[in-house]
């Protein structure tokens, strides 16, 4: 079989990715997280940048397909800042 | 950069900003395109469907010089239970005469292909410039800011997608509701052409364009898949607030679906090669923001949340290029960019585009009935598992066998009253 159940790491391995080290497009507060108890984040997010890590709110920006849907769904507002990837970073679409 | 003051700045190279700004550049307009891509189409994802009449409304004949990968003569709906389906197939090849009605396309090849026609026709074109913030002087907007640098014109026309961060800045709108967008995950998976024309009966240039429900978990939303050149595009969009409410993330329940028995045998022997994600305006007409501009600025496109999705038929990207030409002929007629709005709005009328979203206004409450993204499916499945069935027993009579496929699935009065809501929207 040629075609798989993938990971989302295996899914995002597909895509090509230009990290701006050490500065994330998309804040996120991890003292709003914490009290969180919605958290849509964790199931919505398509590239599962969300994850509970020691029942915390984990978020890593590098994988991020910058659709907005943790700011649209963010309940507490703990996606405290969100903007595109600077100038030449973030996704790039070859095929979509 | 140059720095030149422009006519006309256009933010976003997707098919609304790229339709804008080749229209202006065809009158003599200087504009300058930007794009926040590396090139135009990078940075977007679409499940890949464009209808032509909007590109022969932007100039008659483009279309054969556009990138496009299969007219779509066979449209499929798909009704899937946990291991079956019920596909309906309508097949009509007058679709692909003449100028064919739909093709599909992959955003990456398309949207570089129009920035290049725009460049062609005089504009300047800017990839990788990403616009963070807009001008604004004595009320009016007067320019664009990227980064460091500022850029000046007469009017900005933002056409920065779905999200559109500058829309919120200048104060025409709050952000996206969640209830306001689906959120639509994609696989594009590389697949043979002779592979692709049998399993969907399909000759070279022609293609099949399917829609699936009852793959969502009950959440409300739907599949798609869509065959192009070489390869099949493959996916789901799902409502964020529902998909919220339950436990499994949308990337594994869309990745089981690719794994459904009548899914997977349709791309096996292809390679998935990306992934992508985007959020979809989904209430139509009623999803349109008031106000679509304010002195030197024009929203257009996926910014200003134009979409219909009827549940057959699924728009956006020709309703984007014709909101981008109604917006250049705004912009050319004008006198004083002070009536440039207003001049927009009635351009929206006279292209029929705010009569087309009014036509589906009332559609995106059908997606309100739940049973349709579960229960409906499974009871098409059941109905004609029992008509299909021989075991050598006695068979129920048959009005017995399929009173007990409904009545498995749902109650009368809850069909009922689905039929009574479906038909109010309708």
């Amino acid at each position: 079989m040629t075609i798989k159940k993938m990971s989302p790491e295996e899914l995002l391995a597909l895509d090509k990715f230009s990290v701006d080290e050490g500065n994330p497009h998309i804040l996120v507060d991890k003292a709003i997280c914490a009290k969180c108890t919605a958290r849509p984040c964790l199931v919505v997010c398509p590239a599962r940048c969300y994850r509970l890590k020691d029942e915390q709110v984990n978020f890593e920006y590098a994988g991020c397909l910058e659709c907005g849907t943790c700011r649209v769904m963010c309940t507490d507002k703990g996606v405290t800042s969100w903007n595109y990837p600077r100038s030449s970073f973030g996704v790039t679409f070859r095929c979509s | 950069m140059p720095e030149d003051k422009f006519d006309a700045i256009v933010v976003g190279a997707g098919p609304a900003g790229s339709a804008c700004a080749y229209a202006l550049a065809k009158v003599g307009k200087n504009v300058l395109l930007l794009e926040r891509g590396n090139t135009a189409g990078s940075k977007n994802v679409s499940g890949g469907r464009l209808y032509t009449y909007a590109l022969e409304l932007l100039e008659p004949d483009m279309y054969k010089r556009a990138p496009l990968q299969r007219k779509i003569v066979r449209e499929q709906i798909m009704l899937l239970n946990e291991r079956g389906a019920t596909t309906v197939d309508y097949y009509n090849p007058d679709f692909g005469k003449d100028v064919p009605q739909s093709y599909s396309v992959i955003r990456a090849e398309l949207d570089e292909w129009f920035a290049g026609e725009v460049e062609s026709a005089g504009a300047t074109v800017a990839s990788g410039v990403l616009v963070d913030g807009l001008i604004e002087e004595n009320g009016k907007i007067v320019g664009i800011r990227s980064g460091e640098e500022e850029m000046r014109c007469d009017i900005v026309v933002a056409a920065d997608g779905v999200n559109s961060l500058l829309g919120q800045k200048a104060g025409l709108f709050a952000d996206v509701r969640a209830h306001a967008v689906g959120v639509g995950v994609k696989e594009t998976i590389e697949l043979a052409d002779n592979l692709i024309n049998a399993r969907f009966g399909v000759s070279d240039s022609e293609g099949a364009a399917r829609i699936g429900i009852g793959c969502t978990d009950g959440i409300s939303g739907g599949a798609f898949l869509y065959t192009n050149k070489g390869s099949v595009s493959l996916g789901i969009v799902f409502n964020p607030e529902q998909a919220a409410k339950q436990q499994r993330p949308i990337q594994e329940i869309f990745q089981d679906f690719k794994m459904h028995p009548a899914i997977q045998p349709l791309i096996e022997g292809g390679t998935s090669v990306e992934y992508g994600a985007h959020l979809v305006p989904e209430l139509g007409y009623e999803g349109i923001p008031d106000r679509l501009y304010r002195e030197g600025l024009l929203v257009v496109g996926d910014a200003a949340q134009l979409g219909i999705n009827t549940g057959l038929i699924i728009r956006g990207m020709d309703l984007a290029i014709v909101s981008g030409l109604a917006a250049a002929r705004a912009i050319e007629k004008a006198g004083n960019m002070a009536d440039a709005g207003p001049l927009y709005m009635k351009q929206l009328e006279e292209l029929l585009l705010l009569a087309n979203q009014r036509a589906y206004k009332n559609f995106h409450n059908i997606f309100e009935i739940s049973r349709i993204f579960n229960e409906y499916p499974k009871l098409a499945n059941d109905a004609l598992q029992f008509l299909f069935t021989v075991d050598g027993k006695v068979p129920k009579p048959t009005l017995k066998g399929l009173l007990a496929a409904i009545g498995k699935n749902a109650s009368f009065g809850g069909i009922a009253a689905d039929g009574w809501k479906a038909y109010r929207s309708l």
